[in-house]
């Protein structure tokens, strides 16, 4: 069964993006720009925070409009980056509804969540968890 | 990238003169550390006025910024307008990550707009926009609503902004980041209402190679693992700095009624253990720390119109706005505390500035130094809150001569309507909520920036008190020395001085190693002491001199846990201290 990440209770979380930097070292780099997590203010920080992550959708609207099949299906749901056939156009990140299409600027490509779960336990409030993914037929 | 109608061109005349970025990754560390620390003597010229042009706003961060958690400070110097010297703020929030991310080490600003404009710096793209709307908002929330919305990078941003006080040159003026987190003590606000700017936003998402990603990931997780498990931590992420309210107190080192006293017979009602449980609402963090030490309490205030109907905000506490605005004004009135908290969030001051000032004119008020007629018609008593937020908002309006000096702190305040005696100012800065002992006096007079954070002499005292050890001035000289010197290498990498247990010299040296900086044991040692040096010599320049420093008198009324403190060991310490630094 495949693996998703989930935001279990956003309201839990602090906004010390413990998370964002955990995806960025997986690779072995420190920074940001190799983050597929973000994690901003819901309008200030008075108002707590926003959580976004790749919800690893059935039908996922960023492959879909890939015009280069860059953003092939994951079994399970989901997709995976083929770098070598991304031509950097951004469609990807338009149609995420969540934004979850995060741009690395240095690459010039979208940072895909790989559904690893690297991050989940730097969250020192249990925010994030992996999950199995349990499919809705629509 | 948007563009805006308002939007400058940088080599627009109306914008300000001058911005400069500094990279610093690729300097061996101990280079980045002394140019980070020696950037204000080369870049202020010898006594210019702080409130003029010429006056650099220089605003660093380390080698470990984005890379390890809990290095996540930016430090600010400037020459401070409060005290007329060396000026330098530290704060977190999104900021040090911020200015990382966006490619720099450093950004310095010099010189006047000619209209108000607030700076946008998108890594390598920067933006002057105009900020002449802006200009006089009543509130700095609302400047930070406004700038969060017209600019992008959410989450990835930091969002620096002035209040009234800082436009209208209140000395200690602060600049708020992130709403919660500040550039407090020493005046930064009121620079940037010299230079007509509003604010900075900066933001970016670059990364950071590091020389060996396995050693990296692996000395991250220790760092990580002794941030969010350790006791030395366990303070700061539970009740937060507040939890020293009661301990102080039960000691009789809680600076209470403008330090007539060390202890609060109501100290129950503003400690930390109170609020928690009460008000506390939500915990925030900088970013890269998971400790989240920003503790926001909730503050509901009935509509008077209507009954059940309320208005809920936040405020953010911690020991020395409690101090400030709690025990030292003789007010255990949560509501009233908050709401004089949050007044001071709108209006842009540092709040323990100006806690310490209304203190000193509560007195002076009871003494008959001044009258209803300086007041403007307030009766300043003390715990009196409805009072001291009228009077907050004149010292930023500044109606009359009075409010006027309040505007400049309590010491010139002093020197106008008497009362120095009771003045609680340290090197002109004002002071913070300890009471323990001589050392912690001796750390805010001989510290670089006048501040409990420089050398923690509240620390010596406190050891001394609990082993029973008497103090002599060799040794508390020797300890301030040592410890400010060691925290010159942690406020230059840059990392909270609330992990300073974390950040051992060993895993210091390792972490510097990780990014790609070799050093010793002595390297450091030698770093910090000759940063120290460097700046007891920019204040010397501009006029400093430790013989001159005025103790106020009232530290030498009020007993200690340590008992009556001797204005002679205070000097010779003074002294000891000035021979060896």
């Amino acid at each position: 069964m495949a693996k998703r990440l989930s935001v279990l209770d956003a309201g839990r979380c602090v906004g010390c993006q413990s998370c964002m930097f955990a995806c960025a070292r997986r690779p072995g780099l420190g920074g940001l720009a190799a983050s597929s997590i973000w994690v901003k203010s819901a309008g200030g920080v008075r108002k707590g925070y926003v959580v976004v992550v790749c919800r690893a959708c059935p039908g996922p609207p960023c492959s879909r409009v890939c015009p280069t099949d860059a953003l092939p299906l994951r079994v399970g749901g989901g997709v995976r980056l083929k770098p070598e056939l991304c031509i950097g156009c951004r469609n990807c990140v338009e149609a995420c509804p969540f934004g979850a299409v995060l741009w690395d600027g240095e690459h010039d490509k979208p940072e895909i969540c790989v559904y690893c779960g690297f991050c989940a336990p730097y969250c020192p409030y249990d925010v994030l968890k992996m999950e199995e993914m349990t499919h809705v037929e629509r | 990238m948007t563009r805006y109608p308002g939007c400058l061109p940088l080599t627009s005349p109306a914008a300000a003169s001058s911005v400069t970025g500094r990279r610093i990754s690729s300097r061996p560390a101990w280079a980045a550390l002394v140019r980070r620390s020696g950037s204000s003597e080369e870049e202020c010229p010898q006594g210019v006025d702080p409130m003029a042009p010429g006056n650099p706003i220089i605003m660093a961060v380390g080698p470990l910024v984005g890379l390890y958690p809990l290095a996540s400070k930016t430090v600010a110097m400037f020459k401070s307008p409060h005290t007329g010297n060396l000026g330098e703020s530290q704060a977190g929030g999104r900021s040090a990550v911020a200015i990382r991310m966006a490619g720099y080490g450093a950004i310095v600003i010099r010189g006047v707009s000619a209209s108000p404009v607030y700076l946008v710096v998108e890594g390598s793209h920067v933006h002057f926009r105009d900020a002449s709307a802006l200009w006089d908002l009543s509130s700095a929330y609302t400047t930070g609503t406004i700038m969060r919305q017209r600019e992008s990078g959410a989450g990835v941003r930091s969002i620096m902004r002035i209040g009234r006080a800082g436009e209208r040159g209140v000395t200690y003026a602060s600049v708020i980041t992130e709403t919660f987190r500040h550039f407090g003590r020493l005046g930064l606000g009121a620079v940037f209402g010299s230079k007509r700017l509003k604010g900075l936003v900066i933001s970016g998402g670059r990364s950071l190679p590091v020389a060996d990603r396995r050693a990296y990931r692996a000395l991250y997780d220790q760092i990580y693992k002794a941030a969010t498990e350790s006791p030395v931590m366990k303070k700061y992420h539970e009740l937060g700095t507040a939890m020293n309210v009661l301990p102080l107190n039960a000691m009789g080192a809680l600076p209470t009624r403008n330090l007539q006293s060390g202890h609060f017979d109501e100290a129950e009602s503003i400690s930390g253990e109170r609020l928690a449980a009460e008000y506390l609402g939500r915990r925030v963090a900088c970013a890269h720390c998971p400790v989240a030490c920003v503790h926001l309490g909730t503050l509901r205030l009935p509509y008077p119109k209507e009954p059940y109907f309320y208005k809920t905000s936040m405020v953010g506490y911690d020991h020395e706005p409690i101090f400030a605005v709690g025990s030292l004004l003789g007010g255990s009135d949560v509501s009233g505390i908050f709401q004089l908290l949050d007044e001071a969030e709108v209006q842009g001051l540092d709040v323990m500035s100006l806690g310490v000032t209304l203190a000193w004119a509560t007195e002076a008020f009871q003494r008959g130094l001044i009258s209803e007629k300086e007041t403007d018609g307030l009766a300043l008593e003390w715990g009196a809150y409805p009072a001291y937020i009228a009077a907050t908002k004149r010292i930023v309006k500044q109606p009359n001569d009075f409010y006027r000096a309040l505007a400049r702190g309590a010491e010139y305040a002093a020197t106008i309507y008497g009362g120095a005696d009771f003045a609680l100012t340290f090197g002109k800065n004002e002071m913070p909520g300890y009471h323990t002992g001589p050392g912690c006096h001796l750390g805010y007079l001989t510290g670089a920036r006048h501040s409990h954070l420089d050398s923690a002499g509240y620390s010596i005292d406190q050891k001394a008190a609990a082993t029973g050890k008497t103090l002599t001035p060799e040794d508390v000289a020797a300890g301030l020395l040592e410890e400010e010197r060691w925290r010159q290498v942690l406020t230059s990498l840059v990392v909270c001085l609330f992990a300073r247990g974390i950040y051992t010299p060993e895993i210091v040296f390792k972490s510097l190693a990780s990014a790609g900086f070799v050093c010793t044991n002595d390297d450091l040692t030698r770093i910090g002491a000759d940063i120290l040096r460097r700046k007891v010599a920019f204040k010397r320049r501009e006029g400093f001199d430790e013989t001159t420093l005025r103790i106020p008198k009232r530290i030498l009324e009020t007993a200690t846990p340590l008992g009556v403190i001797d204005e002679e060991f205070m000097r010779k310490t003074i002294q000891l201290y000035t021979e060896n630094v």
